[in-house]
């Protein structure tokens, strides 16, 4: 069946942004804009809705929340892949991996971890250290999306041929995957045990209970309008144990966003609270950010 | 610039594979079976081979065998690219010394991930 969906006329289009940015804090990408027909023409046909008009009024009636859900996570950028920066997921490990050796609790938070790949590459690394070195425990790890989408398929750690084979190399797959009978693999029970799925907004909520020895926030604040950036970074400041360290993706920074993170002395390529952040969790005060030399 | 070798029986799959490679700045050379790939690496041993594993006249499995007892400059690194997608052959395969796993259908972001990850790309 070949359905031709009309292109989303302007209006309609501003109100799918508007939604997006008032849940997510998200503004679509430039270069997707023009692509919200196709984003949303699956949800279109499953619902047997005429067009991305018809789609509008009803999420104007304001009454239909699942669907609203269902826009939003479809016009969010959810790529992701087990090992993505290899290299930085080794060092997040590595820079625990001393409290550990030692028997002591580590907690990790790792935000906006879309459908787990992240959180679990994580959990593989740590549970092969632990093996091979003898560590007395894991850390706890507990890995949040705004996406209640992405949360679900988290929680099921099952991955499609194609995810499977994005970063993993294929002796961790035989390791802790394996093929189920909806022709997915399926992370090992240990595995998926490893890691504590919630759904979180970074926007509008404060951060999970406790304070993070390690909280990796990569690949979301630069979709995020500008203006949040600094409050959500403000909000990973307050959240982090004295020493503790956060991780951005690669080419994201907090300069000239806030001044309560700076970077790690101790870990290349961390950022570390400068010692002004809040203390009261969530009370994150939006501070204009002074110049910043380097 | 890195070479690779594919050895796939199927002229569609090596024309796919030499696109995607070439984008990935890969000097391609191509054979159709192990024994012509066995011949290949003699006279020049590419940095990875792209190995199909059902082929007339010598499997990928056998191809793999026979490049343990060769000769080389060097050992090159054997990712095999196949249609046999469970746990008992990919165990085979890497038990029996390839490097990597990728299974048909691929696409460029699946071979460029595996080919990082033998370190070649
Ligand atoms: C591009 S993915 C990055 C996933 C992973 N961290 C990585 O680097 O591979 C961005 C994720 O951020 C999530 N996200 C977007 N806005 C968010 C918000 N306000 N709060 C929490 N998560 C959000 C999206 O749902 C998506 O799963
Ligand atoms: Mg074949």
């Amino acid at each position: 069946m070949n359905m031709a969906v009309p292109a989303a006329d302007p209006g309609c289009a501003r109100l799918l942004a508007g939604l997006l940015e008032q849940r997510t804090g998200q503004r679509i990408a430039p270069n997707r804009s023009w692509r919200l027909d196709t984003a949303l023409k699956p949800l279109l046909a499953g619902l047997s809705i005429d067009d991305v008009a018809e789609l509008a009024r009803r999420l104007r009636a304001g009454r239909d929340e699942a669907l609203a859900d269902k826009v939003v996570d479809l016009l969010l950028n959810q790529e992701t892949s087990f090992f993505r920066d290899a290299g930085v997921i080794e060092s997040a490990v590595q820079a625990v991996a001393e409290p550990l050796a030692a028997g002591m609790p580590v907690h990790i938070w790792c935000a906006a971890c879309a459908t787990g790949q992240e959180a679990l590459s994580l959990a593989m690394l740590f549970a092969e250290r632990k093996a091979a070195e003898n560590w007395p425990r894991m850390p706890e790890i507990v890995a949040t999306d705004v996406s209640g989408a992405a949360i679900a398929r988290a929680r099921q750690g099952a991955y499609s041929q194609f995810e499977i084979q994005r970063g993993l190399p294929v002796r961790r797959m035989m390791q802790w995957f394996s093929p189920n009978a909806d022709g997915l693999w399926a992370a090992s029970r240990p595995l998926l045990n490893a890691v504590t799925y919630r759904r979180h907004n970074l926007v509008a909520e404060p951060p999970p209970a406790g304070r993070f020895d390690l909280i990796l926030c990569r690949n979301v604040l630069f979709y995020l309008v500008p203006r949040l950036r600094g409050q959500v970074l403000e909000r990973l400041a307050g959240a982090l144990k004295p020493g503790g360290l956060l991780l951005l993706g690669a080419g994201e920074t907090v300069i000239g966003l806030s001044d309560e993170l700076r970077p790690s002395r101790r870990a290349r390529g961390f950022y570390e609270a400068s010692g002004h952040a809040p203390s009261a969790p969530g009370g994150a005060a939006e501070v204009a950010s002074g110049a910043q030399s380097s | 610039m890195k070479t690779c070798l594919i050895v796939d029986d199927s002229k569609v799959i090596r024309k796919v594979a030499r696109h995607i490679l070439e984008t990935l700045d890969f000097t391609v050379a191509e054979a159709a079976d192990g024994r012509e790939a066995l011949e290949q690496c003699r006279l020049s041993t590419p940095d990875v081979v792209l190995l199909d594993w059902n082929m007339p006249v010598m499997s990928g499995m056998e191809f793999l065998r026979a490049l343990g007892t060769e000769t080389l400059s060097h050992r090159p690194k054997v990712v095999f690219c196949t249609t046999e997608n469970g746990m008992a052959h990919i165990r085979a395969a890497i038990e029996a010394g390839a490097d990597e796993y990728v299974m048909k259908p691929f696409d460029r972001e699946t071979l460029h991930s595996k080919l990082q990850i033998v370190g070649v790309a």
